[in-house]
């Protein structure tokens, strides 16, 4: 399929990347990876006028460890997270992730930042991002902007990035001794949308019980949302099937699935339960690994 | 003002063009250039018939624009044997017999070459995994992973062969041991 016509520049910086937002407004679209922009456009379900690639802009990349957070560079591709040594050894749940975006291919070239601003109801990254509380950071001329992942998948397709702002980097709180997470998708193929995520985070207190968790779930309803009951069923209480059950419970009710290709809406909540159920059960085993 | 002049490097051959924007790299590879080899399969990201490889990464062509591939290496089908001997991973394509009807045999045999490089020694699992975004129609994948196999054995063993090869290092001549056998 031929994408409409559109006009491209490739700025050599974040400055004049930003100059270009603001003289362009609402008919610039960003290119980083291209993996989720290109078929849009390829479908003509996007036209923007103008395509800014951000592959000459520096300060995007990296992924590493500050004092206060692990931090992610925008334009970090899944594979390159995938490989970072300090996913690998400490955050299992971004590693998880990263294994099941997409395929091979796409992972090489599609980037955290790029499939974060896409916001597909039914992407990988969001369910974990809100299940962490992270952070995603955006910059415009006016200066950065750190907007909670809790408050920024809005709807469908929707984000709270403005059309003048760049996403520059997301921002996950550390991992404290005692805390694990996992991701539990269930998709058709190998490759493909989840029908159903569900990223799992347990932090256990000194005395075992669970101080707090974070539940983000994708595909199941407009936008990926943070299972706020669920987490509210958890904290407090020792961790054990029975209590991981009643939280399954609580995210499927606050789900809000369609039926489709994909499986009927009970079909969905049933899905969304047992996977909550399971991605605590590993994320619990984490924690108590990692004291 | 939508179009742009770019300079590629394919299979070691350097191209200079002017391209629409809206230019996908997969038609600018088969019409531009009429390199062929690389299909278009789904159209959509799935198929993964038209991969080759960027600055060597595996790449779905159907998922770039051709102003992206601009001062970028590519390689493609067309670049994987050295006349007159078939690349590794065509022969054992052909001994294992890993394709029916071949459409999707370049994108898979690119994508087991990126495969290969990224990890000389794949178990099934790995290779199964490895060309989970390349879709095949006929063979049920048996005969490919079997191919991919073939080949893998038949690149390390050249890897490990004997050779004496000369490299310069800070600018003095010198000789290389043997690559260790993996």
């Amino acid at each position: 399929m031929i994408p409409a016509k559109f006009d491209y520049v490739r700025p050599g910086n974040l400055d004049e990347t930003l100059a270009i937002l603001k003289d362009r407004e609402g008919e610039a679209k960003l290119l980083s990876g291209g993996y989720s922009l290109i078929p849009l456009i390829k479908l003509r379900l996007a036209q923007p006028a103008l395509l800014v690639d951000l592959r000459d802009v520096s300060g995007l990349d990296g992924v590493g460890e500050t004092d206060d957070y692990l931090r992610i560079g925008a334009r970090a591709t899944h594979r390159q997270i995938h490989e970072a040594d300090i996913i690998r050894d400490r955050y299992p749940l971004l590693h998880d992730v990263t294994a099941t975006i997409g395929d091979p291919q796409v992972r090489n070239w599609g980037t955290i930042g790029g499939s974060v601003a896409h916001a597909d109801p039914a992407s990988d990254w969001p369910a974990v991002l809100l299940a962490a509380s992270a952070t995603i950071v955006c910059r415009s001329q006016s200066g950065p902007r750190a907007i909670p992942a809790r408050e920024f998948f809005l709807d469908t397709f929707q984000t709270a990035i403005e059309p003048t702002e760049v996403l520059t980097e997301i921002r996950i709180p550390l991992r404290p001794r005692g805390a694990g997470g996992a991701y539990q998708k269930l998709e058709r193929k190998v490759g493909d949308f989840a029908t159903v995520g569900v990223a799992a985070i347990v932090r256990l207190g000194p005395d075992g019980a669970i101080a707090s968790a974070g539940i983000g779930i994708t595909g199941v309803a407009d936008a990926p949302f943070a299972a706020t009951d669920a987490e509210a069923v958890l904290a407090g209480n020792p961790p054990n099937d029975d209590l991981f059950r009643q939280a399954g419970a609580a995210a499927a009710a606050q789900s809000r699935p369609f039926g489709d290709v994909r499986g009927p809406v009970e079909y969905k909540r049933a899905m969304a339960a047992e996977l909550t159920l399971r991605a605590l059960r590993t994320a619990l085993e984490r924690a108590l690994a990692y004291v | 003002m939508t179009t742009h002049h770019i300079t590629v490097t394919v299979n070691g051959e350097a191209h200079e063009a002017d391209v629409e924007s809206r230019l996908l790299l997969v038609h600018f590879l088969r019409d531009d250039l009429g390199l062929t080899g690389t299909h278009v399969g789904c159209d959509t990201s799935n198929c993964g018939a038209c991969t080759i490889h960027v600055d060597g990464e595996s790449a779905k062509s159907c998922t770039m624009l051709a102003v992206q591939a601009d001062g970028r290496e590519l390689k493609t089908i067309e670049g994987m044997a050295s006349e007159p001997t078939l690349h590794p991973l065509q022969q054992a394509f052909w001994d294992q017999h890993g394709l029916q009807c071949g459409f999707c045999t370049p994108g898979m045999i690119m994508q087991a070459a990126w495969l290969l490089a990224e990890n000389p020694n794949p178990d099934e699992a790995e290779i199964r995994e490895g060309i989970s975004g390349n879709l095949c129609r006929c063979t049920g994948y048996v005969n490919i992973i079997k191919a991919i196999q073939q080949a893998a054995g038949t690149l390390r063993e050249s890897e490990s062969a004997p050779v004496v090869a000369a490299a310069t290092v800070e600018g003095q001549e010198v000789s290389a041991e043997p690559a260790a056998a993996g």
